[in-house]
């Protein structure tokens, strides 16, 4: 029975977004027996929905609501209202990510730690490490059927990653294999196996990738205890006198403005959502908006160090058939700073089908130098750089002049590359081209970073609360029932997709919350 | 394992045909008038065909040597050899419409005041892709180049029918997806 709560109802946790983080965590405290309300501000889309067709699901999944952006960084000039390629609708970028679930790497936790304080960086160790998140990782790669873990098998390689992994043990890499997934490599949790389609970021129409859409919303209303509000806008998060939050304003399917009151108010919409609410809920009392006294709300915004590499061969790959991103070569993943950067990165196997490389290959770029390249497409084979890129101060989220369709300032987001960012890709991008060039690669394309698909870091966890938005538990420092439970809490990025430590730290953060209302003490 | 092979490209719509009150516009006539020309031709009121007559564009705002000038410009801008004017005609014919107008009347004199510029007696009469070529990137950072350009990115490349001609397949969903047909079928590693 899915549950209706009254807007009165100040007795609910009111959980903002419904991705890894806030998804994860509205099913989590339901199946506790905690009564959620979950506000969505994009509509519900199941696989039945989704479209394998690049730009019509682009259309369906994107937010596409305004953003602006500044900074240095290309995607500024190519999509400058475009700074993310994240999703909007219930299950948030869980339907479009890629499935890609790998830890974090133990030295990771302790950034600044293990790699020394870097000039231009704002680098901080996070308040937990590896084994204190050991248990959850456990969880999530569970709940998500993550392969190679546990009794699950590896997905089997496609086109893309035989040339991929040809080309790896060529230049002596040992940690190459079809990745750690939440695709099922068999049927799980009652879903099928992957059959191979492509198009895992247009949605999954078999169910085999783990997505919230599908998993924990549906998990969770089926508890009683999860009430899912689609097409819902916050706008705000209120306040008493005493500084505690209260409840939310947001603009239901019809436009109309609504106050759902809370006990707990849990913010998860994203690196740029998140800080952007936060920022927006300014008052009186918190004239720099909620949870900003250390005036770090918005700041240190990381997208990892990305980049791909495309190569054409003199023989077809049809890299586009098959999982888009199962293939990893973790050998560069490691903190080696004799290479000239801190941090390591991943690279994983990626493709574009034919209107997307057209968009992402080059942009901007025309005449018989690209088109040429677009002719060999059915020739290439394609892989993705996944690095950890500095967190620094100026990087991030402000309120930009332009208001979106409610009237409320949008996100901006600056972003300047750091050098060791640039110093990370282009080595990135010398190893990719070598892997296919041993492969008999005629061309290879360095190609530059998408509109962001990892967003990180604006709402970053610290031990201390000058350094950062929120505590070891996604707490505020400032504002004890104001939580964040996105990847915006992250302190530094790693060099691994995030998603499965989003999930991690949601579970983690359930189980705190629980413990605590119990407790009596938020 | 088979993947399909190059259709035909369907020029019915949004191509339009010519109708029963155009005489004078049938395939045949549009063959005895256009012949001998090099490149697109501008027939009777407001159309343009291709040399072959293969197919022909009616516009109704712009004017039909704007639109010849437009679809070169795409060709000229992502030229694909194996790719027909048709699709490149489809990814411009938006530009025939009222509020495209003052941009195309300006964007397509600048256009041929490049070309003037550089010893030409107009755009679309310049012989040689490169001598094109040098006349665009002398108007690159133009609104009207730059808005062409862009348009392209999904008004070429997302035509379904051209998709064959790069290997492309598309969807799989609706065949069950590769699993059974060739995922991992590449056979020269």
């Amino acid at each position: 029975m899915v549950a209706k709560f009254e807007l009165s109802d100040d007795s609910v946790v009111v959980i903002i977004g419904t991705g890894a983080g806030g998804g994860v965590l509205a099913n989590e405290l339901a199946q506790k027996g905690v009564k959620v309300v979950a506000l969505e501000a994009g509509g519900r889309y199941l696989p039945e929905d989704f479209i394998n067709d690049e730009w019509d699901s682009f259309s369906q999944l994107a937010w596409l609501d305004a953003r602006t952006t500044s900074g240095t960084w290309r995607v500024a000039k190519d999509f400058s209202g475009l700074p993310a390629w994240i999703v909007k609708a219930v299950g948030g970028t869980t339907t479009h990510w890629a499935g890609a679930s790998i830890r974090f790497q133990d030295h990771e936790w302790k950034a600044l730690t293990n790699y020394g304080k870097v000039e231009g960086a704002n680098l901080l160790d996070w308040p937990i490490d590896g084994a204190e998140m050991a248990p959850w990782y456990d969880k999530a790669e569970t709940k998500l059927g993550v392969t190679r873990t546990g009794d699950r098998p590896g997905l089997p390689g496609n086109n893309n990653y035989k040339v991929f992994e040809k080309g790896a043990q060529a230049l002596g890499y040992k940690e190459v294999h079809t990745g750690r997934m939440a695709i099922n490599s068999k049927e799980y949790d009652g879903r099928l196996a992957c059959q191979q389609t492509g198009f895992c970021f247009q949605g999954c129409k078999w169910g085999a990738k783990w997505s919230a859409a599908y998993t924990d919303i549906p998990a969770g209303e089926a508890t009683g205890n999860l009430e899912v509000r689609e097409r819902s806008h916050v706008a705000r998060i209120l306040h008493d006198d005493s500084g505690k939050v209260t409840g939310v304003e947001y603009f239901d399917k019809d436009g109309n403005l609504q106050m759902q009151k809370a006990r707990i108010v849990c913010v998860a919409g994203n690196s740029f959502e998140s800080p952007r609410l936060l920022l927006n809920s300014h008052s009186s009392k918190f004239p720099n908006g909620l949870a900003n006294g250390s005036g770090m709300v918005g700041k240190n915004y990381m997208r990892h160090t990305t980049g791909s590499v495309y190569a054409v061969f003199d023989k077809p790959v049809r890299m586009w058939r098959g999982t888009t991103m199962a293939g990893i070569v973790q050998d560069e993943a490691r903190h080696d700073p004799s290479r000239g950067f801190v941090g390591g990165y991943e690279l994983e196997t990626l493709s574009l089908g034919l209107p997307f490389m057209a968009a992402f290959l080059n942009p901007g770029a025309w005449g018989r130098g690209f088109t040429t390249a677009l002719d060999s497409y059915e020739n290439m084979a394609g892989l993705w750089i996944v690095g950890e890129d500095m967190p620094q101060l100026q990087n991030g989220v402000t309120l930009s002049e332009t208001k979106d369709q409610y009237g409320l300032p949008v996100a901006n987001v600056h972003f300047d590359d750091h050098p060791n960012d640039i110093a990370m890709r282009n080595h990135a991008y010398a190893k990719g081209i070598a892997m296919y060039e041993a492969v008999g690669a005629t061309r290879t394309f360095p190609t530059t970073p998408y509109p962001s698909t990892h967003n990180l870091g604006t709402n970053r966890m610290s031990e201390k609360p000058e350094d950062g938005v929120v505590n070891k538990w996604g707490q505020s420092h400032e504002i004890a029932n104001l939580f964040v439970s996105d990847g915006s809490q992250f302190t530094t990025g790693a060099a691994e997709n995030p998603t499965l430590t989003i999930v991690a730290l949601a579970i983690r953060q359930a189980d705190h919350i629980a413990r605590e209302m119990s407790a009596g003490t938020i | 394992m088979k993947h399909s092979r190059a259709k035909r490209p369907d020029i019915r719509n949004p191509i339009r045909s010519p109708g029963p009150e155009l005489a004078g516009l049938t395939r045949r006539a549009l063959l005895q008038r256009a012949f001998a020309a090099g490149a697109l031709t501008v027939v009777g009121a407001g159309f343009i065909a291709a040399p072959n007559a293969a197919w022909a564009l009616e516009v109704t705002t712009i004017k039909p040597e704007q639109m010849a000038a437009l679809v070169q410009m795409a060709r000229d801008i992502y030229p694909h050899d194996r790719i027909a004017d048709a699709f490149y005609a489809v990814a411009v014919k938006g530009y025939d419409s009222a509020d495209q107008k003052a941009l195309v009347d300006e964007g397509v004199a600048a256009l041929n005041a490049a070309a003037q510029a550089q010893g030409h007696a107009d755009y679309v009469s310049i012989g040689w892709e490169e001598d094109r070529v040098k006349v665009l990137q002398a108007i690159e950072t133009t609104p009207f180049f730059q808005t062409v350009r862009a348009g392209l990115v999904t008004g070429l490349y997302n035509q379904k029918d051209i998709w064959p001609l790069f290997g492309y397949e598309g969807e799989s969903f609706s065949q069950g997806g590769y699993i059974e047909r060739g995922f991992d079928d590449i056979d020269w590693l």
